[in-house]
C-alpha cells in the first residue's frame, strides 16, 4: 500500500526539504519528521518524508545476511 | 544509493532462496498483507522460486481495493458539482464505483485533478479562492499522516475551501480479524514495512502474543522480502512466535511518534467498511469534532443510500486469502484490467491485477 | 468493445488504442495494406515501392526539455517510414492552431521542424493551417504524413520476427516520457532528463548496410518498449524472453519512475527504436549502431522464442519470471 523511496536531503527551507535521489530532486513536506536534517536519509512516500532511513543499519543487516547465508549454506 | 541497489543484489538473493529452500520443511502458508508486496513479488518474480511447499496468498493491505462504492460514489457527486475542484491520487482514478467512475466522470467534464501529494491540493485550495477543493482520501497509516499534515497546513493557512473525503484505514485490527476467521489459516505474516515505519513493532505484538502466529516487518526490495520470508520460515520450522523486523533500516521499533501524534490530532479512530469484507471494527479514521469542518461528505450534505457492489465479485474472499483470482467467475472474462469489474483489478496492487499482468490466467 | 465514450485511454497506445482500430476503424476500411497494420503502408505505384504514413501530434507541454512538438512532429513520421526501410523523401504539414497562440512559439516549432526535416534529408513540400476559437485545441496540434522509397530487396514487418532471433534497442529508454511528465510533477533533474527524440533514418541505414536481412524495426512510442514487444510477438506468432538487467535505463530515469510508480518498460520514448535480427548479425549490427550518434547504448535486450507466442516474458534480476503485458489505459502517478 506504500510506494516509499529513500532520499537524501540536500536543502531544507522552513517545513519542505529539497531531496535527492540518483539526480532527481524532488520538494517533500519535513512536517512528519522535523528533526531531519541536510544530508540524512528519509523515506519519500505521496511528497512527504514520512521517516528517516538508517544507513548504518543498512549495511549492519546486509552484512549480517551475508553470514547467515554463509552459515545455512555450509 | 549504493545500498539500495544492494538490497536487488541478485547473488544475495540467490544465496537466501538456498537457505530457505534448505530450512523450509512444513507446508507454510504466508500472507503479505500489503498490496505493494505483492506488486514487488510478481515483478521480481519471486513467488515462482520459492520451494513447493512454501504458498504465498495477498492480502486486504490494498486501500483502493478495500474503499467501498459508498466512498467512490460520494467523490463522484461532489466532482459532479460546478464549484469543486476534486484532488485524487492516481490509483484512484479508474475504480468503479456503484455505476461510474472518476476517470469517467473526468471524460464527461468534471474537474478532476491527479495529485502526488496531498500539499498540491493545498497548494490547489490557495490559488482557488473562489473553488472549493476536495481531496480524495485514501490510504493506511503510511499516508493518512500526510493527510493530517496537509488538513493542519490548510487550518494554519486559515483555508476554508479545502475538505476531503474520509476512506481511510488502519492495518492492525484488520490483521486480527484475518486471524480470528477459522477459515483462513496463515502460518506467518509478512507485515508492510512502510505502514510499520509509523506505527513501529507494537501494534503487532497481538500477533504473536495472543495468537501464536510469527510476523516479520518487511521491506519491498527482492533482498528484504527474501530475508523477511527467510525470518518467517526460520521461525515456523523452529515453532517459535515473535514479531521480527527486517526493515530495520527504515522501521525504528518505535515507528515515528511524531507523526502518528499528528495523525490522531486530527483524526480519531472509528469502525470502517471493507469492501466485499464487512464492518471490521477499529480500522477507520474520522475527523476529530474540531476538524470536522474539513469534512467534505458532511459539508455538502452528500448522502449516498443505494451503493451496490456487482454480485459476482468475489473481491472480499481474495483479499482475505479465501480465494485466488481463478477462483472468481468474472476474473479474465467479464473484469479485466482495461473493464474492471471490482476494485482488485483496478488497483496497479489489487491481487488480481498483479496476477493478470503478470501472467497467471486461466488459460 | 463495450464502451460507449471514447476514453483517454483509447490515444495512450496500449490495449484499448489496439481494440479501437481493430474493432472500430480496420472493419470499416477494411483492405489488405490497412489489415497488416505496420506503422506505415506499402504501397506500388508504377512499379515503385513507396511508403505512405501519417502521424498526429498533440503533446501537452509543446516545448519540454530538448525539444518541441515541431521536433516531433517530423521525427514521428520520419521514423514510421524509417522503421519499414525506407528513405524518408515528402512531408506534409498540418496545422491546427488554438486562438491567441503566440506568433514567436510557431515560428519556433516550424524552424525546429525545418532543421529536423533537413537532417533527415526530407522536404516539407504541401500543409495547412486551421485556427480555432479558444479551447478547442490545447494550444496547437500538428499533423505529419509522410511518403518515402522502400529499397529493392527490403523487407521488414511487424509479422517477421523468428525464434532465435535477437531483440536489439539502440539506448536509453523512457527519457521523452519522463522528461515530460517530470515537469508536470515537479521533479527536476540535476542532470537535466531531455527528450530522445531524433531522426532514425540515417542509424537504419547504416543497420541495413550491415544486413538487408531485419527482420522487424519499430519505435517504442506510446505504451513503450513492453506495449511495441507485444504487438510484435502478436504479429508474428511468436514469444520474447527479455533479460531485465541487460535493458538500458539512465539511473535518473529509474529513480524518476521508482517515485511516480511508474514502469519504464512502459515510458514513451522518441528516438527509440527495436530491431529484432538473426542471432548471426546481432553482435556486429550492435557495434556497428554504437557508433551512430543515435545508437551509442545500443543493447541486446532480449531474444525470439517459439514457446508463449504472442507473450512477452521477463527474466528478472534475481532469476525470477514475470510476464510483461501490453500496457493497458495510461500510467498515472500512484502512492500505493
Amino acid at each position: 500500500m506504500c510506494l516509499a523511496v529513500p532520499a537524501r536531503i540536500t536543502e531544507i527551507r522552513g517545513n519542505v526539504a529539497e531531496v535527492e535521489v540518483a539526480g532527481v530532486i524532488k520538494t517533500v513536506g519535513l512536517d512528519l519528521v522535523p528533526e531531519a536534517k541536510v544530508g540524512e536519509y528519509v523515506l519519500v512516500h505521496a511528497g512527504f518524508a514520512i521517516q528517516t532511513v538508517d544507513e548504518e543499519e543498512a549495511l549492519k543487516t546486509l552484512e549480517l545476511f551475508k553470514e547467515i547465508m554463509a552459515h545455512e549454506v555450509s | 544509493m549504493k545500498f539500495l541497489s544492494a538490497y536487488r543484489d541478485a547473488a544475495l538473493a540467490r544465496s537466501i532462496l538456498d537457505a530457505i529452500r534448505k530450512i523450509s520443511k512444513k507446508e507454510s502458508k504466508l500472507m503479505e498483507v500489503c498490496g505493494t508486496h505483492t506488486v514487488a513479488i510478481f515483478r521480481h518474480g519471486i513467488r515462482d522460486l520459492l520451494p513447493q511447499n512454501i504458498t504465498l496468498i495477498s492480502g486486504p493491505g490494498c486501500p483502493v481495493c478495500v474503499t467501498p462504492n459508498r466512498h467512490v460514489d460520494e467523490a463522484i457527486e461532489l466532482c459532479r458539482r460546478p464549484d469543486v475542484i476534486l484532488t485524487t491520487y492516481g490509483d484512484m482514478m479508474k475504480v468503479p464505483g456503484s455505476e461510474s467512475s472518476l476517470a469517467a466522470e473526468k471524460a464527461a467534464g468534471a474537474d478532476i485533478r491527479i495529485v502526488y501529494s496531498t500539499m498540491e491540493a493545498v497548494d490547489l485550495a490557495r490559488e482557488n479562492p473562489d473553488r472549493e477543493v476536495v481531496f480524495f482520501a485514501i490510504g493506511f497509516e503510511t499516508t493518512s499522516p500526510t493527510i493530517a499534515a496537509a488538513i493542519l497546513r490548510a487550518e494554519r493557512e486559515g483555508l476554508d475551501n479545502f475538505t476531503v473525503v474520509g476512506a481511510q484505514k488502519l492495518v492492525p485490527e484488520a490483521i486480527r480479524a484475518l486471524l480470528s476467521d477459522d477459515r483462513i489459516g496463515i502460518d506467518g505474516f509478512i507485515c508492510p514495512g512502510h505502514v510499520s515505519a509509523l506505527i513501529g513493532v507494537k501494534p503487532y505484538e497481538f500477533i504473536a502474543g495472543e495468537f501464536g502466529i510469527p510476523a516479520v516487518i518487511t521491506g519491498f526490495e527482492p533482498v528484504d522480502i527474501l530475508q523477511g520470508i527467510y525470518m518467517l520460515v526460520r521461525q515456523i520450522e523452529k515453532g517459535e512466535a515473535r514479531v521480527e523486523i527486517q526493515y530495520n533500516r527504515s522501521v525504528p521499533s518505535e515507528g515515528n511518534p511524531h507523526a502518528m501524534d499528528l495523525l490522531f490530532k486530527v483524526f480519531e479512530v472509528t469502525d470502517a467498511l471493507w469492501r466485499g469484507i464487512g464492518c471490521i471494527p477499529g480500522t477507520g479514521l474520522k475527523l476529530r469534532p474540531e476538524y470536522r469542518k474539513y469534512d467534505a461528505v458532511k459539508k455538502f450534505g452528500i448522502e449516498i443510500t443505494d451503493d451496490r457492489e456487482h454480485p459476482g465479485c468475489k473481491c472480499g474472499d481474495i483479499l482475505r486469502g479465501l480465494k485466488t483470482p481463478l477462483e472468481c467467475g468474472l476474473y479474465g472474462t467479464a473484469c479485466l484490467p482495461e473493464r474492471p469489474v471490482g476494485p482488485c483489478m483496478v488497483s496497479v496492487e489489487g491481487t488480481c491485477a498483479a496476477y493478470y499482468k503478470y501472467g497467471k490466467r486461466r488459460e | 468493445m463495450a464502451e460507449d465514450k471514447i476514453l483517454l485511454a483509447h490515444g495512450s497506445g496500449g490495449k484499448l488504442s489496439h481494440e479501437l482500430v481493430k474493432e472500430l476503424f480496420l472493419p470499416v476500411f477494411d483492405n489488405d495494406i490497412l489489415n497488416r497494420l505496420d506503422d506505415r503502408a506499402e504501397v506500388e505505384a508504377g512499379g515503385v515501392r513507396l511508403a505512405f504514413t501519417t502521424d498526429s501530434f498533440v503533446v501537452n507541454p509543446p516545448f519540454f526539455p530538448g525539444g518541441d512538438i515541431g521536433k516531433l512532429a517530423v521525427c514521428g513520421t520520419v521514423n514510421d517510414l524509417a522503421m519499414g526501410g525506407a528513405v524518408p523523401l515528402y512531408l506534409s504539414a498540418g496545422f491546427i492552431i488554438e486562438e491567441g497562440f503566440p506568433m514567436d512559439a510557431l515560428r519556433t516549432i516550424v524552424s525546429s521542424m525545418r532543421q529536423t526535416a533537413e537532417e533527415a534529408g526530407a522536404r516539407i513540400v504541401c500543409g495547412d493551417t486551421k485556427v480555432v476559437e479558444k479551447g478547442s485545441v490545447d494550444q496547437i496540434f500538428i499533423n505529419t504524413s509522410g511518403i518515402g522509397l522502400v529499397p529493392e530487396g527490403v523487407q521488414i514487418s511487424g509479422s517477421l520476427a523468428r525464434p532465435g532471433d535477437k531483440v536489439i534497442i539502440n539506448g536509453f529508454i523512457g527519457d521523452h516520457g519522463m522528461a515530460v511528465m517530470a515537469e508536470r510533477q515537479g521533479l527536476s533533474f540535476r542532470d537535466s532528463i531531455v527528450t530522445d527524440s531524433a531522426p532514425l533514418n540515417g542509424l537504419v541505414k547504416a543497420m541495413l548496410e550491415v544486413s538487408r536481412d531485419i527482420h522487424v524495426l519499430r519505435d517504442p512510442t506510446r505504451g513503450g518498449v513492453a506495449t511495441t514487444l507485444n504487438e510484435i510477438a502478436g504479429q508474428s506468432s511468436v514469444g520474447i524472453v527479455l533479460e531485465e538487467g541487460a535493458i538500458p535505463v539512465r539511473d535518473q530515469v529509474l529513480a524518476a519512475c521508482e517515485i511516480l510508480g511508474f514502469d519504464p518498460l512502459y515510458v514513451a520514448n522518441e528516438g527509440k527504436l527495436l530491431a529484432v535480427v538473426p542471432a548471426e548479425t546481432a553482435d556486429l549490427m550492435v557495434e556497428i549502431m554504437k557508433r551512430h550518434p543515435y545508437g551509442k547504448e545500443s543493447a541486446i535486450i532480449g531474444e525470439v522464442v517459439a514457446d508463449h507466442p504472442g507473450r512477452v516474458v521477463l527474466a528478472t534480476g534475481i532469476g525470477g519470471k514475470r510476464i510483461v503485458d501490453m500496457l493497458v489505459g495510461e500510467q498515472l502517478p500512484r502512492i500505493c
